[in-house]
């Protein structure tokens, strides 16, 4: 039976991990209509320059801050420089670029930090609590992640439902056109949707970092279970986000622990699949109307 | 739009296959001899420029004909190679039945994806084609036994005829499988199948109208470019020897997308360009990291850097890849020559109609 | 309408994509060099022999072994510094194949065919070598030294393959020897990679241990390895597994240690060599401390996770400073290859690579200034016993067996002995619990050894 928990419990952390980054990918899809496949990418980028930050003596908690803003910068970048020339053009396009930077970062990565072994602290201890008289697998680490989770979530839920610029990033990204005729700054809150976004992501990196192999390919798994829970969610809805991340991570936790770990990708697969069957946009949104 | 080999091609009379086929006779005619008088090593990289193209011209047509996007192609090309090598470890099969066999599977599991796929658009699309491409391999693990585990399960080419060298032989396999795959393609391309893939790619609901089953053409297109993907799973699989997960990361899936871009989407001949970058750009980016003098750390993931490069720098700068720009060179050249032949006819007293 | 061309003007794809497929061959020929080298033996010549391998230098595999290759180079340039061997000096062309058999399958083409290598050395993995192994042995090209502990390469179906490194069912009789007879009674769990390395550990381990000890065998799958094995951990835990023996990569260790750590799950840890490294595993254990704090505090977390552990090895680790093959690689390393020196130090990983290099160079001096293949492969079946080398026991290559190291020794890692320092940090050195066993990785008993260590020879210890 407690065996039975501490999987249940591990289900739980991963999934708040997978929630953390599944929120950038609705930021950028609620604020843009485009799926970023490189938000993980580039959430391991600003974690290895947040590596260089500490081994220069920083200390934790500025180097966090100091990695947010980066990584705001960085995702105001990437959307001026390698997303705004797409506009218009095919769906498809913005989904190979983001592929292409992937890529890149991935190499880029490998080239300036090489391949040694290296670690990455946790904002606080990775030891679990203790209930009655056992250490359950949740630890002080995993309740920051879920309060950062719940944070975000919590802020994303105010930006768009109770701001006015919520509501210009969502006009923005739905009727372009239309919205510049009536004054909006399109093009800023498009900039500004990324720099969210890449806010977020620098964080999930920092989350999900002290518990894997850090390396140029850390996020990749967490990006293919976070669009899952992303997807299973609705891409449109933060807490969409959570509730998909919490299942992904319990079903892939379950398979791996009760099936064996080569099987959660397939796991999250199955998943995947019978969600987009039973309800294509998702458990959060509405339904999208038809388009004639 | 007119080129020397459409005006080639109007001289040869006939029904659209027995031109393709006779051409592609032609072709393969001048690849025999060229193959003879190539290295040994040379014709094995002409038989794995032969492979990708099968790969990628499946591929462009799912994506460039049909707008359906795939990130999980190594997936279709596993699924092939380990058909192939277990028909050949367990079965004395004939070969060519075991190639078909493995075209079968693919496009067998190309239906199964396919039919969730019809309900889902581009960014969707993709990500439950990526997460096939992570979680296929992992299950030939899982069962070691039966897939080989890390060793793989070998396999082997038929024995090549007389006093061929097997790079030779494997190399006209391969070339041989290419052209067949080319010809079905274009041809089908041109049939109401191609129309129909375009009608559904620009869109839906007219193509509905217009009496074009959507769902059935998707999952076609998606079944057809799995099989090629098989056959070239299974040409990879002799090509390497033997069959096993590591030969299919989500890399591959990547690296075929962009070459596929790079190469031209939409296009068939588009795709040798791609094929042919994916088997030169290790080389060349060493070559080149070795000229600027760039440490083995940097050396090693430079060919990376570069794909990803190029992937960006096709979508920003040339959508319709280095086909595309050929043909818009091809283009601006006629409408100079064109343009020079009027001024000269003119000059001469002589109108001309449309060119 | 009919089937005539469609009016859209299409020209004729297929056509124009064999002539292009054409233009790309001729392309590829021109943009070859120029054909084979030396008439007699391929890569040989007067000056120099070309060898090649093929190792992982970039991807998820590279992270430490991508050491090896620039410390076996090490040696060649001392070697090359010293006049060569019979004069000629030794070029190693290393390429990087990502551990992916169909880049290993086209890289050792070009090798062979292309680059008309003597020998292919030290390349690395067992899924990429076993790619590999039927068109070496074909084309006639030595596959020597491969780095892999399967038993597979000791095969008579293919005689130019060797292996190296002890085979990992040699580790798991070992250990398990070490486990019955200091842990007699404890029960045991099993953490191990699903594929042959763990599987082979296993073997070992099976052969020693009563079936009715291991209670609980748990595995993971390096392909998919993305967070803490935490699930392993609670089955592991929850079974009673007082004996934990990993047979795992350096990242899994401690993606193994790491949760088990965070449930106050303390178990005997017994770590196959392949996954207990200090300078490699230590960095991977520092996310345990909080807020970071530099590489002391990293260097702290790791020893009180790590200490105590019982691992397996087969010639002296870097931490015994004392010891004279350790001193010698030491200086070699430093002198010969100091990039690789300030990044990584003396780990385990370049020791490995020294060691496997300076095999490699004997068997060319005992193969004769008239060098062949044939000869290369005689001559390490006459000699390789008497070969020279840091391993605790002699190899054993012989005509009939193609292994290299079947004997090692027992560690505990332990924060009282002195500690390994590299440039990285300063991490926990270990001491030897057990004598020297020597045993095939077949059914055959452990023995203990009982036959003497080889010292540097004169020459190498005048590196300087």
């Amino acid at each position: 039976m407690s065996l039975f928990i501490n999987i249940t419990l591990n289900g739980v952390s991963d999934g708040m991990i997978f929630a953390a980054l599944a929120l950038s990918l609705v930021l950028i899809f609620r604020a843009t209509r485009i799926v970023n496949f490189a938000q993980g990418a580039m959430g391991m980028m600003t974690t290895f320059i947040a590596s260089t930050l500490l081994n220069r003596g920083l200390s934790y908690w500025w180097m966090f801050v100091s990695v947010l803003v980066i990584g705001f910068v960085f995702g105001a970048l990437v959307e001026r420089v390698l997303i705004r020339p797409l506009q218009g053009r095919s769906e498809l396009n913005p989904v190979i670029v983001s592929i292409g930077l992937l890529v890149v970062l991935e190499g880029l990565a490998g080239a300036i930090y090489g391949n040694a072994s290296r670690g990455f602290p946790a904002a606080y201890s990775q030891s679990g609590l203790t209930v009655g008289h056992t250490k359950i697998a949740f630890s002080h680490f995993d309740v920051f992640i879920l309060v950062a989770v719940l944070v975000v979530m919590g802020a994303l839920l105010v930006l768009f439902r109770l701001t006015s610029l919520g509501l210009r990033m969502r006009a923005s990204a739905f009727a372009g056109e239309v919205s510049r005729l009536l004054g909006v700054r399109v093009g800023l809150l498009l900039t500004l949707g990324w720099a969210l976004a890449g806010v977020t992501g620098a964080l999930s990196g920092l989350l999900v970092a002290p518990t894997s192999s850090f390396s140029p390919y850390f996020m990749d798994l967490v990006l293919v279970y976070a669009f899952t829970a992303a997807v299973i969610g609705g891409l449109e809805s933060p807490v969409g986000a959570l509730i998909g991340g919490l299942i992904t991570g319990l079903a892939i936790s379950y398979v791996g622990g009760y099936l064996g770990s080569g099987l959660q990708p397939v796991g999250a697969l199955v998943l995947l699949i019978v969600a987009l069957m039973i309800r294509p946009e998702g458990i959060f949104s509405r339904p999208p109307s038809r388009v004639v | 739009m007119d080129t020397p080999l459409t005006r080639l091609g109007r001289t040869v009379p006939g029904h659209p296959l027995a031109r393709h086929l006779g051409l592609a006779l032609g072709a393969g005619a001048a690849l025999y001899f060229l193959t003879s008088a190539l290295s040994p090593y040379n014709d094995f990289e002409v038989g794995e420029i032969a492979l990708y193209v099968v790969a990628l011209s499946g591929l462009s047509l799912l994506t460039g004909v049909n707008g359906q996007i795939s990130l999980g192609h190594g997936a279709f090309m596993a699924v092939g190679a380990y058909t192939v090598a277990l028909l050949m470890n367990h079965t004395g099969a004939n070969f060519v039945l075991e190639l078909l066999a493995a075209v079968g599977t693919s496009a067998a599991l190309g239906v199964v994806i396919g039919i969730p796929a019809t309900r889902l658009k581009g960014p969707y699309l993709a990500g439950l084609t990526l997460l096939l491409a992570l979680a296929l391999p992992p299950i030939a693990d899982k069962w070691s036994n039966t897939f080989g585990g890390d060793q793989g399960l070998t396999t082997t080419v038929p024995t090549a005829p007389g006093s061929l060298n097997p790079e030779e032989w494997l190399c006209w396999i391969q070339v041989l499988g290419a052209l067949v795959t080319v010809v079905l393609l274009a041809n089908l391309l041109q049939s109401r199948f191609g129309r129909s893939f375009r009608a559904v790619r620009d869109n839906e609901v007219a193509a509905a109208l217009a009496g074009v089953h959507v769902a059935r053409t998707k999952v076609l297109a998606f079944s057809i470019s799995a099989g090629c993907a098989g056959l070239a799973g299974a040409f990879l699989g002799l090509s390497t020897g033997v069959v096993s997960t590591g030969e299919f990361p989500l890399t591959l899936s990547i690296q075929l997308l962009a070459a596929m871009v790079v190469g031209g989407t939409g296009t068939l001949v588009g795709m040798v360009w791609g094929a042919v970058l994916l088997v030169y750009l290790p080389q060349w980016s060493t070559s080149l990291s070795n000229q600027f003098g760039l440490g083995t750390g940097v050396n090693a993931y430079l060919a990376t850097i570069i794909f990803g490069a190029f992937l960006i720098g096709a979508m920003l700068i040339a959508p319709s890849g280095i086909q595309g720009g050929l043909r818009w060179v091809w283009q601006r050249a006629r409408g100079a020559m064109s343009a020079a032949g009027a001024a000269t006819n003119v000059q001469h007293g002589v109108s001309q109609g449309s060119t | 309408m009919g089937h005539r061309r469609g009016r859209n003007g299409r020209p004729l794809p297929w056509a124009r994509a064999a002539l292009a497929v054409a233009a790309g061959a001729a392309l590829s020929a021109v943009a070859t060099s120029a054909p084979a080298g030396a008439a007699s033996t391929p890569g040989v010549t007067a000056h120099s022999i070309t060898i090649g391998a093929t190792v992982p230098l970039t991807g998820p595999a590279a992270p430490g072994y991508d050491e090896i290759a620039p410390a076996m180079n090490a040696v060649f340039d001392w070697v090359n510094a010293h006049g060569g061997v019979y004069g000629r000096k030794i070029l190693y062309k290393y390429l990087d194949d990502g551990y992916n058999p169909a880049t290993t399958a086209t890289l050792t083409r070009q090798l062979v065919l292309q680059d008309d290598i003597f020998a292919d050395v030290g390349s690395l993995g067992t899924p990429t070598q076993a790619a590999v192994q039927g068109f070496l042995n074909a084309q006639k090209v030595p596959q020597l030294f491969i780095e892999s502990g399967c038993n597979c390469w000791s095969n008579p179906k293919y005689p130019l393959s060797l292996g190296w490194q002890p085979p990992y069912t040699v580790d798991g009789k070992v250990l398990g020897t070490y486990i019955k007879a200091n842990f007699a009674g404890k029960k045991v769990g099993y953490l191990y990679q699903d594929d042959e390395f763990g599987q082979d550990v296993v073997k070992g381990l099976d052969m020693e241990l009563p079936a009715s000890s291991v209670v609980s065998r748990q595995t993971y799958d390096a392909a998919t390895l993305a967070g803490p094995l935490s699930n392993q951990v609670a089955a592991l835990k929850a079974a009673g597994a007082q004996v934990v023996v990993l047979a795992t990569i350096p990242a899994a260790t401690a993606l193994a240690m790491l949760p088990a750590a965070a449930i106050g799950y303390s178990p005997q840890y017994v770590i196959d060599s392949v996954g207990a490294d200090p300078p490699t595993v230590g960095p991977l254990l520092a996310s345990f401390t909080s807020k970071g704090g530099g590489s002391a505090a990293q260097a702290t977390a790791a020893e009180g996770l790590l200490n105590g552990a019982i691992t397996d090895s087969y010639f002296a680790p870097e931490s015994e400073t004392s010891n004279a093959w350790v001193q010698v690689e030491k200086k070699l390393l430093k002198d010969y290859a100091p990039a690789q020196y300030a990044k990584s130090g003396l780990d385990g990983n370049t020791q490995y690579g020294i060691a496997l290099a300076y095999t490699f160079v004997q068997a060319l001096q005992k193969a004769g200034k008239n060098l062949t293949r044939a000869g290369l492969i005689s001559a390490i079946a006459k000699y390789g016993k008497s070969f020279v080398t840091p391993g605790f026991v002699p190899l054993s290559y012989s005509s009939s067996v193609h292994f290299g190291f079947e004997g090692e020794q027992v560690y505990k890692l332990t924060s009282t002995a002195p500690p390994a320092v590299t440039p990285t940090g300063s991490w926990i050195g270990s001491t030897p619990v057990s004598p020297v066993y020597v045993t095939s990785p077949g059914k055959g008993p452990v023995k203990k050894y009982t036959g003497k260590t080889s010292t540097p020879p004169a020459s190498l210890k005048r590196t300087a």
